[in-house]
């Protein structure tokens, strides 16, 4: 295989492993081989390189200055945006909200998918129909899943409160997304409507990889439903629980979309995110650099928390993604 | 059914229920007008009112934005699983300086969300005269979509035998004869499960294409969604039939795709 032009490699590379050994091959044959490789990563590299890259660099550099969005930006400020980040109220209190939608993520919505999971991992009568109906709002966009139940959550008028007072429950109704108290607890609700049957799935497939003859050994041994779930289940779901957990971080701290169209971050910044707050200085105050110095916040706190979570958290588990860095074990 | 199960099965049921409702009220309420709405909330519609939804289908504008959307998703995905095969490629088979850390970059590039390069994305494209373009919205949907691809299509590309390469070099088959030939169609699977993770994430995208089109010429389903909203919040009835119909492309796809797009988010959250 030596006149081979590109060298087969269908092992999974090792972190250890160095670029190939072509030493033997003469130099002239060995570019080719590189310049073949490389311009297979061409067009992508390209897309990536200057529509994802290139505008991240840009946000950096734009943070440094004062600058309305005209023109180039000439009023250089150095970290001003930082620190006048560090004193926001709003930025601050976007950072308290993200950090409560993930605890309330992991401690109701995922636990919550889980029991789904393991219940229509049973031999259940129409289970394939009730595994489609609550992935279902996944598909849906975020637009239009905020539009509907903004119209259910509308105060007396909407669905909610009626439904609440025909069984005499006024009490427990009220105004929903336009209370400063009710609104994160009920875009909170409609995360999970429409995201607890994402993480199931990814459960599902989970529980499907956990060979029964576990369980049943167990089941000889004389242990119960729960010390069965306790013990076998959930040890070797561990993986995907820590992966659904990631995703769902991630998707907490990056959550725009829903906020933008039912409360625009409302009331009095009761439920704005940080991609909220982001949009509102760069397109509705003109404030660039400001807003690119949130952007940047939003890159780091997401990179950090992926590296630190991959690293500590999820060791064990891939081989994949940032941990193949090489050198980095 | 055995009784022991018979608490499982209530559960579910309740579920499937509160999953349910806020569709079937969308769904009722556009047969409804707004004013019978507010009288009669929970029964059904008497009489059953059908211009919300006629008025909606019989509009150009919900046509043209079904159209938009259509245009965008299949440019988005073309681009990215053409360019994203091609790096996966080289990136599984080849074992070139670099390797490693292109692959990183790409894996990186999973957490980059769309926010974060929003306002320099925006000044980029209106340098380049791409606002109120449709190539302002495709380019940088491929871009941003291109390291779940790679990493879904790089760990398929990878399993399939050397054998299979040898065979194809001996016949006189050059890399992207290989690739073209005889990777490709036997990744057919994988292809078209990258492609409909692509249609959902552009279909869904809402920031970019807000941002894009100022004028309503290009419009997708979402924005379309949020001005009628914005035009019609007294008529709610009206609001309710527009979002059903809005609904109807995303879950016809869904239930056309289930296993690609199941298969797509298992596969993306193991392999990323």
């Amino acid at each position: 295989m030596s006149t081979s032009t590109y060298v087969k490699d269908a092992r999974p590379p090792t972190a250890a492993e160095a670029p190939p050994p072509a030493n033997r091959r003469p130099l002239m044959r060995r570019f080719t081989a590189w310049l073949t490789a490389v311009a297979f990563t061409l067009p992508a590299l390209i897309l990536f390189g200057a529509l994802v890259l290139t505008p991240i660099l840009y946000a950096l550099y734009v943070s440094l200055f004062n600058w309305g969005g005209f023109g180039s930006p000439e009023d250089y400020v150095g970290i001003d945006n930082y620190t006048r980040l560090l004193d926001d109220p709003v930025f601050l209190g976007d950072l308290w909200r993200g950090l409560l939608l993930v605890l309330f993520s992991i401690a109701v919505q995922l636990p919550f998918a889980l029991a789904m999971a393991v219940a229509l991992n049973q031999k259940l009568r129409g289970r394939a129909v009730y595994r489609m109906l609550f992935f279902a709002p996944y598909v849906l966009s975020e637009v239009i899943t905020g539009v509907l139940f903004m119209m259910i959550f509308a105060p007396d008028e909407g669905l909610a409160d009626r439904a609440l007072g025909s069984i005499g429950l006024d009490g427990l109704g009220g105004l929903w997304f336009a209370d400063q108290d009710t609104v994160l607890p009920t875009l909170f609700l409609v995360m999970t409507w429409k995201y607890f049957g994402f993480h199931m799935m990814l459960y599902l497939a989970g529980l499907q990889n956990i060979p029964a003859e576990l369980h049943e050994a167990a089941r000889i041994d004389g242990a119960n439903a729960w010390q069965r779930f306790r013990h076998v289940t959930l040890p070797l779901l561990g993986p995907t629980i820590r992966i659904s957990i990631f995703l769902s971080v991630i998707g907490a701290i990056q959550l725009f979309d829903l906020v933008w169209v039912v409360t625009q971050g409302g009331p009095d910044h009761h439920s704005e995110t940080m991609a909220v707050t982001l949009f509102q200085f760069g397109f509705k105050r003109y404030q660039m650099g400001y807003a690119s110095a949130i952007s940047i916040a939003l890159f780091l706190i997401s990179l950090v928390f992926a590296i630190a979570y991959q690293r500590l958290v999820m060791r064990r588990d891939t081989e994949g993604a940032l941990t193949t860095m090489r050198g980095a074990r | 059914m055995k009784t022991r199960s018979l608490p499982l099965y209530v559960v579910v049921w309740l579920v499937g229920i509160v999953m349910v409702t806020p569709l079937l009220y969308a769904l009722i309420s556009g047969f409804k007008t707004t004013d019978q709405l507010s009288e009669n909330a929970f029964g059904l519609p008497s009489p059953w009112v059908t211009s919300n939804y006629t008025d909606v289908l019989a509009s150009s504008s919900f046509w043209k934005m079904l159209g938009s959307s259509t245009l965008i998703a299949v440019g988005t995905t073309v681009l990215t699983v053409g360019a994203a095969a091609l790096a996966a490629f080289a990136l599984a088979r080849f074992a070139f300086r670099g390797r490693e850390m292109m692959f990183t970059l790409f894996t990186i590039g999973l957490m980059f969300p769309f926010a974060v390069a929003i306002l320099p994305l925006f000044v980029l494209l209106r340098t380049f005269g791409l606002l109120d373009n449709p190539w302002g919205v495709i380019l940088p949907q491929a871009a941003f979509g291109l390291p779940i691809t790679v990493v879904i299509l790089r760990g398929f590309f990878r399993a399939i035998p050397g054998e299979l390469e040898e065979a194809a070099t001996l016949d006189g088959c050059g890399p992207f004869g290989f690739f073209w030939r005889i990777l490709l169609p036997m990744a057919r699977p994988a292809l078209g499960t990258v492609s409909v993770l692509a249609i959902v994430a552009s279909w869904n995208n809402f920031l970019l294409p807000l941002l894009v089109f100022s004028e309503q010429t290009w419009w997708t389903i979402p924005i379309g969604v949020q001005q009628f909203q914005g035009q019609y919040s007294a008529d709610i009835a009206r609001v309710f039939a527009y979002l059903i119909l809005a609904m109807v492309p995303a879950l016809a796809f869904y239930a056309v795709a289930e296993r690609q797009l199941i298969g797509g988010i298992t596969m993306g959250a193991t392999k990323g």
